[in-house]
């Protein structure tokens, strides 16, 4: 018997235990339940990104622990911090999505909600994080040691090291999440919170009372092997209640209405608990400059920005340990999100996931000496590497990307793969470049 | 010594010699090679490829191999060897996949031998047979590695691991056939050079890419390897499992480990990132580096030892652009600033402490351990050769035991549980607890209790006892037989002395003497922790005796000159009154008696001592009984003392026994502090009751309140799921009951029952009655339900 005493403890059982139901209908889909049930634990939502990448269930586990660590694990920076550099980073992109999922994080959280007008009212702290915010969002090539210096100068506001490669993970981490939300196209309205492409369902319902037993059919015969695990009893009722539901509305305009209506119920139970939330507006509030944008790197080569070699500074041997030792075991974390990204079962060629991470790459300054970039023409259509770079360098949410012809016979979850490239290499080049000027930064 | 010997032989006559010395490289390095002879060093990067002459004090440039107008990405290299069996012959590992060799013999400016491109990736490391002229090994970021015939044009054959990017290679020096490959996912594997087919063995030796690898040059078994989890591993590969014999924690990832020449368990190591020190190790001692050569302002990126015979010379090349040569007597130890002690707690409170054993042979009073000797000094005795050795160090390591008893908290759950904290009047509720700290052995906090009874009862309600006549010297005789114990516990004559003496003094010097006794009296209750009782308790009084000595003293200085009789009656009872637990509480007195003893000891001053008030009947302010408030501030003291020491317990109940008497003397903080500190002690012990308890009686609103919260429940509607926001058990949308009874299928209004499993449930008498006949749920739904 638990008579539960926690706020927040008993519907959040019954979302897990919901999604727990809906994924089950899937058998080989068990691990993304398993990872959303973990997710609705620790934070009550399954956000659409993640239902978006439920088709990569490796990946995702990855991608949602980098995530969970970096938001809400320890770390050197403040929750609220954490949330609101966030907002700074997907309010680059235009991307409506994140400001708003972060917005209520970081209500939630207990950050001011002051903060949430805009730059001018968050701590000058976080201000000076604007221009590094800027630079790495869209010009990363320009990172120098100078802003590193900059921030970690000794004064009222200043950053600690710690500090700083925490927020610069955060920065990275929404700058590419941006492209991935852009690349999905997830931001649009609302209502495509709950989109998903693989047929999970959305997971934002919270009902079933504790009995639960005025509709259910009292005379359910119970599989034999349930027997023994009560919650998988549990939810064995509620499988046969889903294939009603299923069988009854097969219509999928009806599904999403319903979807639509859930949701909104969601908002406003939302809005009637957080009654600050007023502040889901604008993102270029959060930005200055607002005109900077990705420039073409390699006119400029021949200005004076060197090209970055990956062979001078690379991830796994040079990043990985700086980052790691500034803010332990997100190396792992990130190293883990790259590896399991390149490894994915998909039916992209080995030389073709390659050429996409080495075009983004190029597109943002990295070079590899042992890579032969005649290969990416090859490899690319016009139209795909016209996408890619769109999604990498413009992924501004009051657009849509232009689907390519080449990948529009494929499989949706194909299509997520190449969106997830995108964003691990993207990541990845940002992360290499702040890391560059953090270790210069150090050595002078 | 055998080695020594083999020194000098191998040398020879052309004896190495030279200093530490440096000199500017145009571009960082990526990797040195030096050639047999030691006379030569090649340094190799992205955009350098030189050979320097060590000669005697500095590096001459002898050859620029990087040459035409544009060089090509074959020029830039990964990694650099010089064979060791042709003097005119190099191989490199370019960044863009291909395996260079070059021939200094050639006329031309262009020195490039052959040009080996069938590597995809990046080749990071490439290895000359040791004693094969022409067979040169490659190991590839492709996870291949390729063996080369110099002769042909092609490889002869490849090796592929089957694994990640291969990050080292190395011959092995004695078995002709064998070489190690290190692998990115932590895998080192061993090939037989005659199949390529297959690894003869392969284990994972680090968690994260393995960056480097060196055979032992004498012993045959054994292999250092180096990773990015900043460890340094040596393996005996001689048995049938690898087995790790050996491992150095460093504090950065390893980039290169190499051998130290003619020193079995020597090797030099460096870092790849943040670290820029070189570090020589003894893998027997890995806690700290045997040598430290601290030069380089980058990263180091290639090390080497100039001589295969010569332990005393190492070159290394940076990416700060320098190429150093280190003497090895010039080199840092950081055992000579190493801290010697150290101190560690143990699991049950053990404190081990070791330390030189200069500084601890002095200590006379160390008894040896019942349980055998628990002494383990540590000798290392000194060999021919001290620049060679660790210092000497001999510690001496003593452990402190805890007795188990003392550490044991019965007695706090036992206090907790008995304690009443509520619903008699005050003076049983203090015999009561006074009783049960007593049968618990500890007289100090039943004294204390006492104490409290007599202070704060009204002296009409008082009791009769054999202990407290009711009488007008009321606390006098219980004080004077307090004061008989304590005479036998307390400290010495010299210390009352010191404190007789400091009591002819004026003001502010009367504290001083009162310090040096709180340092004696903190030495005395190490000694006797956890039976402290008798030592302190009677704190209360005593102090208040000082205080008001001291308040009477300059009080009368100024107001009451013409006063004198009492000085005769203090000094007499100071003599009683001067116990040892008294000094104890001067330290909390030093902050705030100036005020204290200001506002109430202006009035009631003279009081406590009812003797006096005989004497002064002439003062119509004091009356036989005292006021209560008048040991307010003695109780707070003596509260604040229970907290420091820990004792969080006492202080919180005293608080609540006393309520209103005393809760306006300490500032809520401090209570909330208490009251949440002894909460958190009771729910760790699992007291939930009693920690409910003192919840209920606290009065601080902060603690109140931890009733108060996470009392909601929502629940959603079972009909139409929707979240249910007036009353429990109808739905404002659907007008349905909700939580319906699965017994009597009557709607449930308070206490509801449900079953986690099923989520079926009820009445709670309900549920209970129909689990009495049936294990399974009352719903039918086939579920054993579970109610614990």
């Amino acid at each position: 018997m638990i008579i539960c005493t926690s706020k927040m403890e008993y519907p959040l059982r019954t979302q897990c235990q919901r999604v727990h139901k809906q994924v089950m209908v899937n058998g080989e889909k068990e691990r993304v339940s398993l990872l959303f049930m973990k997710a609705l634990v620790s934070r009550g939502s399954v956000d659409a990104v993640s239902q978006q990448m439920a088709s990569h269930p490796q990946y995702l586990e990855s991608f949602l622990r980098t995530q969970h660590y970096i938001l809400h694990m320890d770390g050197p920076l403040p929750l609220p911090y954490r949330h609101y550099i966030a907002i700074m980073a997907a309010a680059r992109h235009h991307c409506n999505y994140l400001v708003y999922l972060h917005s209520a994080q970081f209500l939630r959280v207990g950050g001011d909600p002051v903060w949430l007008q805009g730059l001018e009212a968050a701590p000058p702290r976080l201000r000076l994080l604007d221009h590094i915010n800027k630079v790495l969002a869209h010009q990363p090539w320009l990172t120098a040691c100078s802003h590193i210096q900059a921030l970690l100068k000794a004064g009222e506001q200043c950053w600690s090291l710690a500090e700083l490669v925490q927020a610069v993970v955060i920065l990275a981490h929404c700058h590419s999440l941006c492209s991935f939300v852009f690349g999905c196209d997830t931001d649009s309205d609302p209502a495509s919170l709950s989109k998903s492409p693989n047929g999970t369902p959305p997971t934002f319902c919270p009902f079933d009372a504790a009995n639960g037993n005025a509709n259910v059919p009292q005379t359910l015969a119970t599989p034999s092997e349930h027997i023994t695990r009560r919650r998988s009893l549990d939810s064995s009722c509620d499988m046969v209640c889903l294939k009603e539901k299923i069988q009854k509305s097969q219509e999928e305009r009806e599904k999403r209405e319903e979807r639509l209506l859930q949701t909104q119920g969601l908002q406003q139970t939302d809005m009637e608990e957080e009654e600050e939330m007023i502040c889901f507006a604008d993102p270029t509030r959060f930005i200055t400059d607002p005109d900077l944008c990705y420039q073409e790197f390699a006119r400029r080569e021949e200005d004076h920005f060197q090209v970055f070699r990956v062979q001078d500074y690379s991830w796994e041997d040079h990043g990985f340990s700086l980052v790691n030792r500034l803010y332990s075991d997100i190396g792992h974390l990130l190293d883990d999100r790259f590896r399991s990204v390149t490894t994915l079962p998909s039916m992209h060629s080995p030389d073709l996931k390659r050429a996409i991470w080495n075009y983004i790459h190029c597109v943002l300054g990295i070079r590899y000496d042992d890579y032969d970039y005649g290969e990416v023409n090859q490899l690319l259509e016009r139209d795909l590497k016209l996408y890619i770079k769109s999604v990498a360098c413009f992924p501004d949410a009051t657009k849509t990307p232009v689907c390519p012809l080449s990948l529009a016979p494929l499989k949706p979850s194909e299509q997520i793969h190449v969106n997830l490239l995108i964003m691990e290499a993207r990541l990845q080049a940002e992360l290499l470049y702040a890391l560059r000027a953090i270790t210069q930064y150090m050595i002078a | 010594m055998e080695k020594m010997s083999r020194v000098t032989t191998a040398l020879g006559s052309s004896a190495i010699s030279g200093r530490t010395m440096f000199c500017h490289l145009d571009a960082p390095a990526n990797a040195i090679s030096v050639c047999r002879d030691a006379s030569q060093v090649v340094v190799a990067g992205r955009n350098i490829f030189k050979i320097y002459a060590l000669e005697e004090d500095q590096f001459v440039e002898k050859l620029n191999l990087r040459v035409g107008r544009k060089p090509s990405l074959n020029f830039s290299c990964a990694d650099v060897m010089w064979h060791q069996m042709e003097e005119n012959l190099l191989a490199t590992a370019a960044t863009n996949g291909a395996v260079v060799t070059w021939n200094l013999g050639k006329p031309s400016r262009n020195k490039q031998d052959q040009l080996f491109t069938e590597h995809k990736r990046t080749v990071n490391k490439v290895c000359f047979h040791p004693t094969e002229v022409y067979m040169l090994l490659s190991g590839s970021q492709d996870g291949f590695m390729k063996c080369f015939d110099l002769r042909k044009k092609e490889s002869v054959s490849t090796f592929s691991g089957q694994s990640e990017s291969v990050r080292d290679v190395q011959f092995s020096m004695k078995d002709y056939f064998t070489f190690a490959a290190s692998f990115e996912n932590g895998n080192v594997q061993l090939w037989d050079i005659r199949r390529p087919d297959r690894y003869e063995r392969m284990f994972t030796a680090h968690t994260g890419p393995v960056f480097c690898c060196d055979w032992h040059p004498d012993d045959r078994g054994w292999l250092a390897t180096g990773g990015r989890d900043k460890m340094v591993k040596v393996w005996d590969m001689t048995t049938n499992r690898a087995k790790e014999i050996f491992c150095v924690q460093t504090i950065a990832s390893v980039a290169r480990v190499k051998w130290r020449p003619e020193k079995k368990f020597h090797l030099a190591t460096c870092s790849m990132m943040v670290d820029h020190n070189i570090y020589v190790w003894d893998v027997r001692r890995p806690f700290i580096p045997f040598a430290t050569f601290e030069e380089h302002k980058d990263v180091t990126t290639g090390i080497v030892w100039r001589h295969q015979h010569d332990p005393h010379f190492l070159l290394s090349g940076s990416k700060d652009s320098t190429l150093y040569q280190h003497m090895f007597k010039d080199a840092t130890r950081p055992v000579d600033k190493a801290n010697p002690e150290g101190l560690c707690f143990g699991l049950f409170g053990d404190l081990a402490f070791a330390a030189k054993e200069s500084l601890i042979s002095s200590d006379s009073n160390r008894k040896p351990y019942p349980g055998g000797d628990r002494r383990y000094p540590i000798f290392f005795f000194k060999k021919p050769d001290q620049t060679e050795q660790f210092a000497h160090v001999s510690s001496a390591l003593s452990v402190f035991e805890t007795d188990l008893d003392s550490n044991c908290m019965d007695w706090f759950v036992k206090t907790a549980q008995l304690y009443l904290l509520c619903g008699k009047p005050f003076a049983e509720l203090c015999d009561h607890n006074a009783k049960v700290a007593r049968e618990l052995k500890r007289p100090q906090v039943s004294t204390t209790w006492t104490m409290l009874r007599i202070m704060f009862s009204d002296p009409a309600n008082l009791t009769p006892g054999p202990n407290h006549p009711l009488s007008k010297l009321g606390t006098l005789p219980l004080m004077n037989s307090f004061n008989m114990k304590e005479m036998n516990s307390g400290m010495g004559a010299e210390s009352r002395l010191e404190r007789s003496k400091g009591e002819s003094r004026q003001d502010n010097s009367h504290l001083e003497p009162g310090n040096s006794l709180i340092s004696n009296n903190n030495e005395d209750n190490e000694e006797t922790e956890g039976s402290d009782g008798q030592a302190e308790y009677m704190f209360g009084d005593a102090e208040l005796d000082d205080d008001d000595l001291y308040s009477m003293e300059h009080d009368n200085q100024t107001e009451e000159q013409e006063y004198t009789l009492p000085q005769e009656a203090f000094q007499l009872r100071h003599e009683i009154m001067d116990n040892p637990s008294a000094p104890e509480h001067l330290q909390q007195d030093k902050a705030d008696s100036p005020h204290v003893s200001g506002n109430e000891a202006e009035v009631t001053c003279l009081t406590p001592i009812e003797s006096f008030s005989l004497i002064s009947i002439s003062q119509p302010l004091f009356t036989p009984q005292l006021p209560a408030s008048f040991f307010c501030p003695i109780v707070r003291e003596m509260l604040s003392y229970y907290a420091e020491k820990g004792d969080v317990q006492m202080a919180v109940s005293v608080l609540i026994v006393l309520g209103e008497r005393i809760r306006k003397e300490i500032d809520d903080l401090t209570q909330e502090h208490w009251y949440t500190s002894y909460i958190d002690l009771l729910q760790r012990f699992e007291l939930w009751n009693v920690s409910n308890e003192v919840i209920k009686l606290s009065t601080c609103s902060a603690i109140t309140c931890l009733n108060q919260t996470s009392t909601t429940l929502h629940i959603n509607c079972s009909n139409c799921k929707r979240p249910m926001s007036n009353r429990g058990w109808i739905c404002d949308r659907c007008h349905q009951c909700a939580s319906v009874c699965a017994v009597c299928h009557h709607v449930v209004k308070g206490l509801f029952v449900w079953c986690q499993g099923c989520n079926h449930g009820g009445h709670l008498e309900h549920i209970r009655n129909w689990l009495k006949s049936s294990a399974h749920c009352p719903a039918g739904c086939g579920h054993l339900c579970e109610y614990t």
